[in-house]
């Protein structure tokens, strides 16, 4: 939704980054307000993932320029730990598994250190099992994904809906969603965009990073953007999706880089 | 007058002293001990050979391959007194390591102590022990140290050494489901002390066993524990063995399980390794029937300086036997840990079905791992694997849990239970697991 006198929650100016000495990030601009839907697209290996990670605070990533306000401060200041704490959110394109370790004491240990931040007590099991409980609709899942390892044995679409669940307790003010989408089959996917057009509110901001326009048929971007080589080439609105869903990537990578991929 | 001079190369010298201390270091050891006159003949025989073998051995060096990467001299510059009397020992200082639901078994600095364990007598099940043992069990000579295998000085040191041993006997077809808990506790002396804890367990055909032993001190002082565990299992007989050694961060640490399996028994080692400045777990599984089944899991989480070794060996003589090898090691700091996995399968032993894993898992860049697997197969219609693999914390793994706004160190611990969990899983009591699992949270804070 967008709405002029929104605040401007994340502002990113010209930065570059590289990755074991390589420039990946080519001078990335890009300004995301309240209550925003964003999705950036683009062809493989145009540096979608990394702009994700760069901005998630990812340490095998480096920041050679520009600069990024996150509601204010300066982003790039901050650690992966204190960035979240601040309100950001990164879903996996593929979560990690932590045996032995249950999901639930995961979620509650994550779900306290961002109370904690926010200078709030600790919630206990027997409180914090009754909200998860709640927040499990959203992604309509098995309550006894609690207790089972985090993501061990979990299939691609269940990974996926952990993700949002995590989303939906930690109440991010910028959630960065970094290929949700990919390898889902038709009925996860729908669950898992239900689950985040549930979690949209005027007062958080979404950036959907996605390699296909599947995903939008269910979430309806505010922007779309169009990423290769490291850098943001145009925006527009829906109908560029369905545009590059008919067309491809070619002819905007010809128009703005005068090049045929 | 002439004085005839001879000249020895100068290398030979040096080994030949080196050979020399150590002999002489192991006859101090063996003479300090006061030898009480047994009360049993069998007793004294025993005794006597393990004296007599011992004149033969030595204190190893690192030139024994089975000792390349643990070097004893600093337990060498220690010379260690025996324990001579009874110390008293207040019950809450076995509090901490106590298990709900089990029989208690407390030796303290190498001798049993009735009054801090815990006991039911259960139709059978014998826990004693060695003097009151001998009239209950008259056959325990047929097995109290007569195990399979070569010498072993620190195994001969213990026998000739040891003043008293536990003694565990299951019944035929008797199933004990109450575990049977052993703490070794060491406590603190005005001189650096050495104990032979030695425990005999005897598994009866068609019976069944949880034992748990745990190594602990009372206090954080400078000690030496050799210990000696055999286990007897007779055909079908099922015995789950979990061993932890947490001794003090000072203390030296030698001990050896020796397992001998009748046809179709099924025995299970899980040996957690935490404690003691250095450490060595000698482990041999000694597969005599058919069918027989071993899983041998080990973990060994160490940090500043710590070493631990453990050097095992699955011997096959009968087909269709199994074995599961499992072996973890997390190192910290300028820790060393050490792998040895040695699986033995000859003509004989067809259709044997061996796996080894071992993987380690080292959090500093001063971490050390020698980690090797050792199959030796003669057998052509087998089937033998093995694998072993180093890491480091991933920092994809880091990342991911830090993004969630939980902190380095936090994130550290859960990842290094996370590696551990597939070991500690198989303690079967579920309050010492829990225990230990606690143990592995703080080891690396």
């Amino acid at each position: 939704m967008i709405r002029e006198d929104s605040n401007i929650i994340l502002s990113v100016h010209n930065l570059t980054a590289e990755i074991e000495g390589r420039p990946i990030l080519k001078g990335v601009n890009l300004e995301v307000k309240a209550g925003e839907i964003h999705a950036i697209m683009g062809p493989n290996g145009s540096g979608k993932s990394t702009f994700s990670k760069v901005l998630a605070g990812h340490p095998d990533y480096t920041v050679t320029g520009g600069h990024v306000t996150f509601q204010g401060t300066d982003l790039l200041e901050l650690d992966a730990v204190n960035r979240a704490l601040a309100g950001m959110f990164l879903a996996f394109q593929y979560p990690i598994e932590i045996p032995g370790v249950s999901n639930l004491d995961f979620l509650q240990v994550a779900y306290n250190a961002r109370r904690s931040r926010q200078g709030l007590d600790d919630v206990d099991l027997f409180d914090f099992e009754e909200l998860v409980q709640q927040k499990l609709d959203v992604v309509k899942m098995d309550p006894a994904f609690l207790d089972r390892s985090v993501n061990e044995g979990f299939s691609g679409g269940e990974k996926k809906r952990n993700e949002i669940l995590q989303m939906a307790l930690l109440e991010p003010t910028l959630a960065i969603l970094d290929e949700t989408d990919s390898g889902l089959d038709i009925d996860a996917l729908k669950i898992v965009a239900n689950g985040v057009n549930q979690l949209a509110t005027p007062d958080n901001a979404i950036v959907l990073i996605t390699h296909y326009q599947r995903l939008l048929n269910y979430i309806e971007p505010d922007y779309i953007h169009v990423m290769a080589e490291g850098q943001i080439l145009t925006t527009g609105d829906k109908e560029l999706a369905l545009e590059l869903e008919e067309r491809g990537y070619d002819w905007i990578l010809e128009k703005h880089l005068g090049v045929v991929s | 007058m002439t004085i005839q001079v001879s000249t020895v190369p100068e290398t030979a010298t040096v080994a030949d002293r080196l050979r020399v201390d150590r002999t002489a270091y192991l006859n101090r050891l063996v003479q300090r001990h006061s030898s009480v006159v047994s009360p049993f003949l069998e007793l004294e025989a025993l005794k006597n050979t393990a004296n007599t073998r011992l004149l033969e051995l030595a204190i190893p060096s690192t030139r024994d391959e089975a000792w390349r990467f643990t070097d004893l001299s600093s337990l060498l510059q220690i010379e260690f007194e025996p324990v001579s009397e009874a110390k008293r020992v207040e019950p809450e200082a076995i509090a901490p390591f106590a298990l709900p639901d089990s029989y208690q078994i407390v030796v303290v600095n190498g001798i049993y102590r009735p009054e801090l364990s815990r006991i039911d007598r259960t139709e059978g099940l014998w826990i004693g022990n060695l003097a009151h043992s001998v009239p209950a069990q008259p056959t325990l000579w047929k097995y109290l140290g007569q195990q399979l295998g070569k010498a072993d000085v620190f195994t001969e040191l213990n026998t000739a050494c040891f003043t008293d041993a536990v003694v565990l006997w299951v019944g035929r077809d008797r199933a004990i489901d109450t575990p049977v808990h052993v703490i070794y506790l060491s406590t603190s002396h005005t001189s650096p002390v050495v104990t032979y804890p030695r425990c005999l367990v005897v598994a009866e055909a068609g019976s069944r066993l949880t034992l748990v032993e745990q190594f602990a001190a009372a206090e954080n002082s400078l000690y030496w524990t050799n210990a000696v565990t055999e286990l007897w299992l007779d055909a079908e007989a099922q015995v789950n063995h979990t061993r932890v050694q947490q001794d003090s961060p000072l203390s030296f640490h030698i001990g050896r399980t020796v397992v001998s399996q009748e046809q179709a028994s099924h025995y299970t080692d899980t040996a957690i390794h935490l404690g003691a400045a250095l450490s060595r777990y000698n482990a041999d599984f000694y597969s005599l029937g058919e069918q027989t089944q071993t899983r041998v899991n080990g973990l060994t989480m160490l940090r500043d300086k710590q070493l631990a070794d453990t050097h095992s060996s699955i011997v096959y003589s009968r087909p269709y036997g199994s074995s599961r090898q499992l072996h973890k090691c997390v190192v910290d700091d300028q820790a060393h840990a050490v792998f040895n996995g040695r699986v033995v399968v000859p003509k004989l032993a067809q259709q044997t079905d061996a796996g080894q894993l071992t993987k380690t898992l080292l959090l500093s860049p001063k971490a050390r791992i020698d980690a090797k697997p050792q199959l030796e197969i003669v057998a052509d219609n087998v089937k033998c694997t093995h694998g072993a693999t180093v890491s480091e914390l991933e920092h994809d793994e880091m990342f991911y849990l830090q993004s969630r706004g939980i902190d380095a160190d936090r994130a550290r611990q859960l990842l290094v239970y996370a590696f551990a969990h597939d070991v500690l899983s198989q303690v079967p009591i579920v309050p010492l697991r829990d225990r230990l699992t606690a143990l592995t949270r703080t080891q690396f804070a």
